[in-house]
This record gives structure tokens, sequence and C-alpha cells, in this order.
């Protein structure tokens, strides 16, 4: 091949912006406007890269989406593995490099790999490397496999952006077919989309022939779209509509030209319009993938669009009418041009200075690295310098197939088309299988009449017509020498032979023994004569053998796109405390716990984490703490039909409870099990507030919406979660009523006027606040609500208001150590799937309640009253012992085997008490008290105490203290 | 991604709704229903192939809902609230 670029033309390319970039790192030079392929192809450069298995030479087929071998690695900002060269603009500086080639496409060291390739049919990998185990050989091969690399280093300059998008018409495709069909559409007054993979609108126009309504079709094109454009259309050129899924929702993946991360689009359409055009196929011969050897019809893009001729002495072989065109404007061009046709009658004219072999076919292509020749199948030998193929046309009706529309075989067209319409879609144009411009415009137009009456008139054909004449040239069983099928995966008539030689005849087997059309093309060019090939070996029709399953996407999309701005912290962003900063300030150390950024302790950079933890334990109980619960769950729940509402919700009785008061209960599920746990409180006779765990409000809140929707009705309860809307500040130790005394709430916080488990209602600097006398410490707590928004000076003024007293901030950690010393227990923590309530101690309800709740029939199961069921103890070792490790398990030894009888749930050193204190759920264990138990961890064994799960102060004496 | 009709809220995304289980689905009260009913109440659904009739919930207005559709094709046949009352 001596490709060039001619001294005028190209209607893509502008010759007064120059530009180079390095491929495989020798410098290309091109136009703007030019693709990688397009100035690579001007380069005169033909092998672009290496097959995916035998390493062989590939050049550049086609001039679209549908490119099986020229892949790039793209580098830079916009780096992307495995690009297609034929559509990815070429830009000033970009640097390309061809994929699985070592050192580079035309001296790769695994070229050798070709020379074996009888003894590597398909699944010679599968068949070879079984024994002794695949395992073994895998690394090797996988280093081996795969095309680009994907650059570790690189990081996203931007983010994609997503856009949510509806529009009563989406017209897919700026052909022919979608421009009609759009402009028709917009006649109606319909808002219409119109969208296309090319920079520009125009498909076919851009290359081949053709006149509307007396105009150049690139003058009609340019009319239309500004037509459109006028009216509010959105027209998108690099545009891909790669998938339709569920209720015809379109993705589109939108290119910039400007190097900004892609866009993805979602677009709800009311009607789509598919123009998506039709995909040329190659024709059977041995070495048909030698470089050098293009679809005809790119040749002629190439031409037309960048004004690069792909060759001096050209063969074009066809065995359809659309490589006519291709012949003539080559020989128009100034190459030689032998036309190989393999029919004999009902051709087109020949056209001027093409030279035409009627009734053959090629045999072979010859040469090396690049095509030098061809052998026709009488054993005649022609010189050539580049092969153009056409072996018909195959529609692009993967759209349609996604949105599970099914096919229809066209013996005339030699094509599978769209069969029974699919509501809300039409598919237009040569993707319906229409040819001349006047069947397309007629099939335009019948497709958008059912949209409404349009203003817009039918486009009329008046230039040349093409036609669609076609004799079927399948790959043929028993074909002498290697002919490719699938380019990309290097599968060839002999792999699919093999298949139906070992029963892979089913059209999904045969794609998955052979790979046939799994590559990152998906088999735009190949799917079609592979199943045709079946078809011709089984003695089956095309129909017959069908098609695989179309799937989105129609072409990669960048893995960017999906995610869009969910990445990073975004990813799972994490809720927030109101006075994050100002524990910041504070020295606080933030981490995560269920679902919330909260200070785990303050301070401890010197004393390190662990002596922090400890440290403000151990005050808090000296003095007092002050502590930020604002993730507590609250949740309030109001109506006539309340108290019903919260015994039914609750494991306790609730209905009792008096205004003003506060009580601790537990949530079940349906099954019994320990949901969450939590304080509530009744305001008034119809107003409680839930107070739930922090990472479950969100549950909790669907769970009592569930219930009152379903059983109490909406007019019975209303709910309102108010848990962002308030902080909770909490007061805690012995000290904590003299601190509070030193601030002015507006009333009183005797204990007579403010007992245990009661609320007080006041005010802070004119705002309200709620205070509630409930303790997860065991020694006596004020949690104060208030504004979230006005939560800082008080938190300040607590805060220097402690300086009297020694009040130290404590985070989770600590908290977690005061309650685990009072056998309070985490639900999911201390409790798992399997924890019902009186596993935890707390029979009475079960016992005695007389009215429904959830999860109450679960309570009186079989295995609900199972004697050995795990409860919730306390587990004591020696002092000066390590805590036990969480998750240890109790253990019993019999038959000379180890048999687990439970776990510790949460272990820590008190420092109150000098020694470790762990909880656990163990088998019987309420029962068992004072008895002895061997605790294993990672193999080694210790021996604990169990003991009531309260280590601290069981009497409660504190609370009032 | 489907197109779900809440009764409230009109047609929204499916990434906005929670599946809440079949419809009809009536829980038995009392400690005295049978193991095998209870049982059947919270585990045995009928995962019909075909037309369904599903309580969703569209977890941005938080309404429970009744809607039928065709667990093959995707057809959504209608969608009412779970009380019947009117709405706007
Ligand atoms: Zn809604």
């Amino acid at each position: 091949m001596t490709a060039s670029r001619l001294a005028t033309g190209g209607s893509a390319i502008d010759r007064s912006r120059p530009i180079r970039f390095s491929f495989d790192g020798a410098t290309v030079h091109g136009f703007a406007g030019d693709t990688i392929a397009s100035a690579l192809l001007a380069g005169d450069i033909a092998v672009v890269g290496r097959s995916f298995k035998y390493h062989r030479p590939r050049g550049i087929w086609g001039a679209g989406v549908e490119e099986p071998n020229a892949l790039v690695d793209v580098g830079g900002p916009r780096a992307t593995p495995n690009t297609r060269a034929t559509t990815e603009p070429a830009r000033d500086g970009l640097v390309a490099k061809s994929v699985n080639a070592t050192p580079n496409a035309l001296a790769d060291r695994n070229a050798f790999l070709d020379r074996f390739s009888r003894f590597i049919p398909a699944a010679f990998y599968y068949k070879t490397f079984m024994w002794p185990d695949w395992h073994m050989f895998e690394p090797r091969i996988r280093a081996m496999a795969g095309l680009g690399k994907v650059d570790t280093d690189w990081t996203s300059p931007g983010t994609s952006d997503q856009i949510n998008h509806h529009c009563d018409v989406l017209v897919v495709g700026a052909g022919p077919a979608g421009l009609a069909a759009a402009r028709l559409a917009a006649g109606t007054g319909l808002s219409v989309m119109l969208v296309d993979d090319q920079p520009k609108p125009g498909g076919s126009l851009g290359h081949r022939a053709g006149g509307i309504d007396g105009k150049p079709a690139a003058v009609w094109v340019e009319e239309t779209v500004a037509e459109l454009t006028a009216g509010g259309h959105l027209i998108l050129p690099s545009t891909t509509a790669f998938g339709i899924y569920d209720h015809n929702l379109v993705g589109l993946n939108q290119r910039h030209p400007d190097g900004r991360p892609d866009t993805l689009w979602r677009v709800r359409p009311r009607q789509i319009v598919l123009a998506t055009g039709a995909i040329e196929r190659p024709l059977p011969f041995a070495n048909n993938d030698l470089p050098g050897i293009l679809s005809a019809d790119a040749a002629l893009a190439y031409l037309r669009r960048h004004a690069v001729l792909v060759g001096r002495r050209i063969v074009v072989a066809t065995n359809n009418d659309s490589a006519y065109e291709v012949a003539g404007a080559l020989a128009e061009a100034g190459a030689e041009v032998t036309l190989v046709d393999i029919r004999r009658e009902g051709m087109p004219a020949t056209p001027a200075k093409v030279r035409l072999i009627k009734g053959r076919a090629l045999a072979a292509a010859n040469g090396k690295l690049r095509v030098e020749g061809v052998t026709l199948d009488d054993g005649t030998r022609l010189d050539a310098d580049c092969v153009l193929v056409s072996g018909g046309w195959t529609p692009t009706i993967h759209l349609f197939g996604q949105a599970r529309g099914k096919l229809a075989w066209s013996e005339a067209r030699a094509a599978f088309l769209p069969g029974d319409p699919v509501d809300g879609i039409a598919v237009v144009g040569a993707a319906a299988g229409a040819v001349s411009l006047s069947e397309v415009f007629a099939n335009s137009a019948k497709a958008v009449a059912s949209f409404g009456q349009t203003k817009a008139a039918m486009p009329r054909s008046t230039g040349p017509e093409a036609t669609g004449g076609i004799t079927a040239a399948w790959p043929m069983p028993g074909s002498k020498g290697r002919i490719w099928i699938d380019y990309q995966n290097d599968v060839t008539v002999k792999d699919v032979e093999l298949a139906a030689r070992e029963n892979f005849v089913s059209v999904e087997h045969l794609k998955r023994y052979t790979t046939l059309g799994m590559a990152t093309d998906q088999g735009k060019t190949s799917n079609l004569p592979g199943l045709a090939l079946m078809a011709g070996i089984t003695g089956r029709t095309v129909p017959e053998v069908g098609t695989t399953t179309y799937r989105p996407p129609f072409t990669p999309v960048p893995l960017a796109s999906f995610s869009g701005a969910r990445a990073g912290e975004l990813m799972a962003p994490v809720r927030r405390l109101p006075l994050e900063s100002v524990h910041r300030d504070s020295g606080a150390l933030f981490q995560e716990y269920g679902g919330w950024l909260r200070p785990a302790h303050y301070g401890g950079r010197d004393a390190g984490a662990d002596g922090a933890i400890q440290y403000e334990a151990l005050r808090a109980r000296q003095s007092v703490a002050l502590f930020d619960g604002s993730t507590l769950g609250k949740i309030e729940v109001i109506g006539p039909q309340v108290a019903e509402f919260v015994d039914f919700i609750y494991y306790n009785t609730m209905s009792t409870l008096k205004p003003g008061r506060c009580r601790y209960g537990f949530m079940l599920s349906e099954n019994g099990v320990v949901f969450d746990d939590g304080v509530l409180v009744r305001l008034d006779e119809h107003r409680f507030i839930v107070s739930c765990s922090s990472s479950h409000v969100a549950a909790v809140h669907a769970r009592l919406e569930e219930w009152r929707q379903d059983r109490f009705g909406r007019d019975a309860v209303h709910i309102h979660n108010a848990t962002a809307e308030m902080a909770t500040l909490t007061v805690s130790g012995p000290n904590a009523r003299k601190l509070l005394q030193t601030l002015d709430f507006g009333l009183s916080l005797d204990d007579a006027d403010l007992p245990h488990m009661a609320i007080g209602h006041g005010t802070y600097a004119g705002d309200e606040v709620r205070i509630a006398r409930v303790s997860f410490t065991g020694d006596r707590s004020y949690e104060i609500s208030i504004r979230a928004d006005r939560a800082e000076p008080l938190w300040a003024h607590l805060r220097q208001a402690g300086q009297a007293f020694d009040a130290t901030v404590i985070g989770l950690e600590a908290l977690m150590i005061l309650r685990a010393e009072k056998g309070f227990i985490v639900i999911g923590k201390d409790t798992d799937g399997t924890t019902l309530p009186h596993d935890l101690g707390l029979e009475g309800p079960r016992a005695k309640r007389q009215t429904e709740f959830v999860g109450r029939r679960s309570l009186f199961t079989e295995e609900a009253s199972r004697g050995d069921r795990l409860q919730l103890v306390g587990l004591t070792v020696p002092q000066g012992e390590a805590p036990l490790p969480t998750g240890a398990h109790g253990i019993r030894r019999s038959d000379g085997k180890l048999h687990s009888q439970g776990f510790v749930t949460s272990s820590y050193q008190s420092p109150t008490l000098g020694r470790p204190v762990a909880l656990g759920l163990i088998e019987r264990g309420a029962a068992r008290h004072g008895e002895a138990i061997e605790i294993q961890h990672l193999g080694k064994v210790r021996t604990a105490t169990i003991a009531a799960p309260c280590a601290f102060d069981p009497a409660g004496e504190r609370l009032h203290a | 991604m489907q197109l779900f009709p809440c009764p409230f809220c009109g047609p929204r995304d499916e990434t906005e709704f929670h599946y809440g289980g079949d419809a009809g689905n009536a829980r038995p009260d009392g400690t005295q229903v049978p193991i095998d009913r209870w049982a059947n109440y919270l585990y045995l659904r009928s995962n019909p192939k075909g037309t369904a009739r599903e309580i969703w919930v569209h977890m941005t207005c938080g309404e429970f809902f009744v809607m039928d559709r065709d667990t093959v094709t995707h057809n959504v046949l209608s969608s009412a609230t779970l009380g019947g009352e009117h709405v706007a």
C-alpha cells in the first residue's frame, strides 16, 4: 500500500491547521479534522497493531465505530486504552501507542506465535493448561493476553457530568434518514433531540454521492441542521447512544472536542427513531486480515472526508452494488482500479477508468506485513498495494435488539432487519434496509407520520440513487487457507468448524467457545459472517442459527461517565455533626460510625489513641463529661392513635408511659429479632419522640411509616423525622447537675422536678431546649436538645462552665467503655441476626403482654423457646490480664473436639475498675453466672468467668448520686 | 432503568423506590396463629412469572403503594395508594 494525501479536497480537514502527534514513537503529521486513523493512512503507516492471539500484523479496516483492528492506547490527560483510531480525533501533541505489540506494531516480538497457529485453535488454552492446574499457567498467559495497557498512574482531570433529559422525539443518527426524521418530527411541533457519533452531522452524505431538493447533499445537511437549531431542538454531535434500557431510557455518551471528560446523558424520550445506518462486512478469502485490506466504504470516506488516497494499484472486491461508486471515485482520484465482482450479471454500470472482472472472487491476499497482491479463485494473480472489500451491509440494529426487538431475516438484503415493531421505537433508513435516498426519505416520513401532522415537506432525492443488489458471499466450510472472521479475537473459519465438530452449534455456545464477537468491537463486522458460516456447516438457514443477545454498550463507554461525581468522598457521603468544626478545633480525631463522622476521641497525639480514650473514660466517672450525641435518632410520632401505635411498634408496653416521662425499649423485626433499642419520650397524650440508634434512623423511620400506612392509616398517626433539626449535647457524671445549674434554662433541675427518665422543657438564649434525664453511661446524665444551628454557643457555654468542675469532652470510644462497664448493649454489636429480646434478659413483655406487637408470634416458636439459646452475659478475667479479644469463642470440649458455645461481643480495659470488662453471647449464659469458661482466639485458650452483664454500680445508685 | 408511577408524585426513576413485598400478604395477629401460617407470612413469596401485584415504597415521598406490573416484560399495568384514598 502506498497511501498518500491528495493536494486538494477533504471536507472534514482544515489544511490551515496542521497538527503533529506521535504513534509508537514516530511523528505523524495531519490536519485538524483528521482522526488518528486518517492521519496514519495519509502517512502510509500500514501496520497499526497486532492481533489478540496470534500477534498478526493488522492495519486499519474501517472509518468508524466498527473498527476491529486499529486500537491504540492514547496517553495524556484523556488517557484511554484500546481507543479506536478511526473515531479518535487526532490532536496536536497526542501520544498514541499500538496495542498488543512489544516494542511496537511493526516489530512485535510475539509475532512468532503466528507460526504455531495451527497448534493454537479455539479453546486451546482451556484444554491444554487444565492439568495439573490452570492457576499454574494463568499468570503467564494473562501477561500475554489482553490488548491495551491501563495507565495506573492516571488520575482524572475532572468529573464527568451526568444529565437527565427528556424530549418528545430522540433521533439516533444524523445521516439522511435521521436528519429527515428529525426535520419532519420538528414540523409536527414536537421537541426533538438528534444525536450522532460523528463530529459532524450528515452520516453517509459526508462521502456518498447524492443530491437533495435540488442541492448538493452537504448543503441540504447544513440547512437542515440550521433549521433544527433555530427551532430550539438539541443536536449533539460526537455523542453515542450506547444503550436502550427498561421503559425506553436511552444512555448517551458525549465526547467533547475541548478535552473535558465525557458527559453521560440519561434521556427519556416519548418516541425513539433509530437511524443508525449500516456497517460494511468483509469478504472471506485467505489472509483477509493483511494490512492494506480495507472496507471499501471506509476508503471512500477517507478519500472524500480526509483527501487520503489509500493506494495506487487497488483491487476492489465485492458482491454488491455499493462498491461501484467507490471504485469509480478512486479511479477518478488517480488510482489504477480493478473491480472484482462475484456476480456475472445484474450489476450497475462499470465506472469510467475501472477494469471489471466479473464472476470471480478473491481466493487469497498475498504479502507479509502488508498486502502485495491477490489471487483470484481461477488462480489469476493481480498485483495490488491495497485491497478494498465490500461483503454487503449489516444494518446497525443493536439498540433495537437491546429493546428486545425481534429481527427478521431478509434474503434480498442478506441481512437481519428489524422485525415486529417495539412500542415507542421506529427504525428508519439503512438500519431498516433502505438503500436509495428516495426509499430512505419515504421510510422516515412513514415513521414520523404517526407522531402527528407535519408542516415540513418530505425531502426529495434529486441526485444519483444507490441500488442494493447483492449476492450473498458467506465464509464456506472447507475453504483453503486461513480466513479471518473476527479480526480482533483472531477467530478463523477453522475455529468455527472446530466448534461445530465439538457440537458447540448454538450461536451462544459458538460465541463463548471461539470468542467470536466478544472483543471490544463486539463483532460489528464479524457476527453475521460467523453465524452464516455455522449455518452452512450445520445445514441450517441463517435465521435458524439466529443471533446472540444484544446488550449495552454499543461501543465502550468510560467508567468515569457512569460514576460521574459519585467518586471519592461522594461515593458514600458521610453525615456530619453540626459542631464538627468546633470538635476539630478541640483536637478531635474523627471516625465514621454507622454513616456518621463523629469524634472518636479528643487529643491523644501524645498519649496515643488508647491513652486518650482511657483518660476520657476515667475522667467521665470522676467528675463530669461532655458528649455530642446529636446523631441520636429523634423521630416524632403524633396523632390520635399514637399510643396504640407505639404499643404495636415496641416490644415493651409504652402506652402506660406518663407525659413528660421516658422509657427504654426494644423494637423487634417480625421474625422476633431485636432490631433497635432506645428511649421513647412521651411529650403529651398524643405525641412521642422515638429516639433510636444513630445508624438506624432511616431504617426505623421507614418501618414506622410502613406500619403507619399499612395498619393504622394516615389520619391515625403522623411521623416526622427531626433527627437533623436538633443537636443533642450530653452532660454526664457525678457533677452533671452542678455544672448545669450554673446555666439558666428556666427550669428546675431538682430531682423532685426532673427525676431520672423524665424530661423538662426550658430555654437557652431564647431558644427552646428539651432536657432528658436518660443515661447511656450509668451516671447521672442530661441530654439537652436544641436547634442544630444554635448548638454552638450552648456547647461553648457548657465547656466554659465545665472548667470549674474539671469537665472532659469525650468521644465515642470512651462512651463505648462506659456503657460496656454498665452492660448496656449496642444492637448489631452485642446482638446478631438471631438475638431475641429474652436472650438479653428482657423476658417480661413476652410473658405478660396481651396486646399485639411486631414480632410477637416469632417469640413463641420452638426455636425461640430452646433451652440452649445464646444469652447476654458479662465475662471477667483476673486483674492484670489483657482484655479478651472481641469475637473470641467460648468453647466446650467433648469427644476430643472443640465446640463453640458463644462469643465475646464487646471487650475493653476499664480504667475505673482497673480490669478488663467484656460482654458476650453465651449458651445458657443467664443461668451460669460464676461459672468458668474457656475462651479461644486464634488457637490460644484463656479462662474467663461468666458474670452479670453489669460490671459497675449494679445497684444503679450513681444515676441519682 | 424503569419508570414507576408513584400515585402521589407521578412517574419517577426506579432508583427512588424500594420493593415492599407481595401485595395481599395479610398479617395474622396473635400468639395462636398456626406456625406454618406465620412462616408463610414471614417467608413464602409467590414470585410469579407475568402479572404481579406488589407493594412498593417511593423513598423520596415516603409513601407505600400497590403496583401491578409484569415481571417478564416489565410493563407497569397500574398503581394505587394503599388505602385507595383520593389523591390529587
Ligand atoms: Zn412519591
